[in-house]
């Protein structure tokens, strides 16, 4: 072994043991008790645990609680995405512009939500949506629309809590934006221009292409967010109205961690991690063929 | 046109920016107010008088009936800042040769070690959470700091993003000092920290906000009040004390500010590094 190899190896295997002592052997552990019956019982005495096949996901799926987190986690990435991107591109469109001043400011103002605790936050906005004495019902009722009980309606519950999520999370992406947009070929925005192409064509044709990758990346990134929420919903609504708040994690967090069915927890998480490969293999193979990556 | 233009795009940004700022703004200001003053109406938008009261509430421990009351707010201030100084420091400490070692020495299996750690970024670490839970139940680590600290040292980003920065560095340097009888360690530490500085500060505010802002293992692993970090505490209480506005929000100052002034501080850090960390293979 050459004296760069015993180096090499120095340097790496803290680092390579730990990851694979927390992260990569209880993923892997995880994978087992999901065929498991690990519970409250096995917890007291290991005696008590039980391969059990494919059962904890047959019993998750005749569990319609189960569906419920799975329609509600799929209607925050449905619904999320393309707000927080949306918000992000808006943004970033808008820092871009020669006409704006002050740029670093606003990028710093703009990007600050997202360096704060999403907890302490969303205890901000849980106050902020309160029905009587909240102040986005009071902006409603100061232009003249009616009260909304954001977070006390099913219907609402979800979209309350995107706008939080949207408030918090859009700087990071316009961050990023921004630098694709500043690559963007001037070059070819001035000939289109010459070309006589108006403001949206230029955009849809010149600008859109150029960002494409980095859009494609971030909505891979946020879609596998949105599939992670928990913190939200746990501190604003409980999972509630009506379990209408209820995600996978959540539901994967009281499944484990408040009845003690580590196994069936594990198969919940493991349908987790699938959705989340399926949407990066997705959207990878989508970027492919339209020859952005 | 041109005027007219910059009229709409300048009104945009300062509304955007007002939007995004006025949740933060009104945490503060209605954490000074009066306790009850936030649930009258019409709500009110300023103190009727600046009060500390709770903050006082909030963070002095005192006694009713006899016995000893506190929403262990402080505790968990200490708890956080020592959970995430410590987090930094052993994250930095392990990472940081390691994003070396990928990127400039040679040696057999370095390719294969990078290629699985981009795909290890795939799965969400909540799936390792509840074997990781049983494991730590069996080596006593449940309720303890270490438990706490240990999964975030799985610095799989931290490694990749070193690494990146690390590429862009030509290899000149190194092997010069390598020629002159320089050892690994010493070509390390005199040559490619100095050149490393501005990305361990980022990666070490990266690391700290990480650690800071965390909630779900936290959340898993304490399970002792005394043992909770900020963002447990105030979860804990806000599920209790959910009509306490005032209260709330001082909780609220309390958990963001540290973490917002350190952002201000170092922001050019922070936004270069986001750029600049672009994790690709």
């Amino acid at each position: 072994m050459t004296r760069e190899t015993r180096a090499a190896w120095g340097f790496t295997a803290p680092v390579l043991t730990i990851i694979v002592a927390v992260f990569v052997l209880p993923t892997l552990l995880a994978m087992a008790m999901a065929f498991t019956d690990y519970s409250i019982y096995a917890l007291a005495d290991p005696r008590n645990l039980h391969f059990t096949g494919v059962n904890n996901f047959t019993t998750l799926f005749a569990t319609p609680l189960f569906w419920r987190a799975i329609g509600n986690t799929l209607l925050f990435a449905l619904l999320g995405v393309p707000m927080a991107i949306g918000a992000s591109l808006f943004a970033a469109l808008l820092l871009n512009d020669a006409t704006v001043r002050w740029k670093p400011l606003w990028r710093v103002v703009l990007f600050a939500p997202f360096v704060t605790s999403v907890v302490a936050t969303a205890v901000v906005w849980r106050f902020l949506f309160n029905t009587r004495f909240g102040l986005i019902n009071q902006a409603l009722g100061a232009v003249g629309l009616p009260g909304i009980d954001w977070l006390g309606d099913p219907n609402t519950s979800i979209p309350a809590i995107l706008i939080f999520v949207t408030w918090k999370i859009f700087g990071y992406n316009m961050v990023v934006f921004t630098a694709a947009l500043a690559a963007v070929p001037q070059d070819l925005m001035e000939a289109a221009r010459l070309d006589g192409a108006g403001r949206w064509t230029r955009f849809r044709h010149v600008t859109l292409p150029a960002i494409g990758p980095t859009l494609v990346l971030a909505g891979v990134m946020s879609v596998a967010g949105f599939l992670q929420i928990f913190a939200e919903p746990y501190v604003m609504t409980l999972g509630g109205p009506a379990q209408s708040t209820t995600t996978i994690l959540y539901f994967m967090f009281d499944e484990g961690f408040k009845w003690w069915n580590l196994g069936q927890a594990s198969a919940v998480a493991l349908v987790l991690f699938l959705m989340i490969l399926a949407v990066t293999l997705l959207q990878t193979r989508i970027a492919r063929r339209n020859e952005w990556l | 046109m041109k005027h007219r233009r910059a009229i709409i795009t300048n009104t945009l940004v300062v509304a955007l920016g007002l939007l995004t700022i006025a949740p933060l703004a009104y945490m503060v200001i209605v954490s000074f107010m009066p306790r009850g003053e936030s649930g009258t109406l019409p709500i009110p938008l300023w103190p009727s008088r600046w009060s500390l009261e709770n903050y006082h509430e909030l963070l002095v421990r005192r006694q009713i009936d006899g016995a000893w009351f506190d929403y262990r707010i402080l505790p968990a201030l200490k708890n956080s800042i020592g959970v995430a100084a410590l987090s930094t420091l052993f994250g930095l400490l392990l990472t940081v040769p390691a994003g070396y070692a990928l990127a400039k020495l040679r040696f057999r299996g370095r390719e294969r070690v990078v290629q699985l750690l981009i795909a290890a970024l795939v799965v969400p670490g909540q799936v390792a959470m509840l074997p990781l839970f049983l494991i730590f139940r069996q080596l006593g680590l449940v309720n303890s700091y270490a438990g706490v600290i240990l999964p975030g040292l799985a610095g799989i980003f931290g490694v990749l993003f070193v690494r990146q920065a690390m590429l862009a560095i030509p290899d000149e340097l190194i092997d010069a000092a390598r020629m002159d009888g320089a050892g690994e360690g010493r070509i390390f530490v005199s040559i490619v920290l100095p050149l490393l500085t501005p990305i361990v500060i980022t990666l070490a505010l990266f690391l700290f906000l990480g650690s800071w802002n965390d909630f779900l293992w936290p959340l898993i692993v304490l399970a002792d009040q005394h043992r909770y970090t900020l963002p447990v505490a105030v979860a804990a209480i806000a599920r209790e004390h959910a009509a306490d506005g005032e209260l709330m929000m001082a909780a609220s100052v309390v958990t963001t500010m540290p973490v917002l002034l350190l952002f201000l501080a170092l922001q050019r850090f922070y936004l270069t590094g986001l750029l600049g960390g672009g994790v690709k293979g």
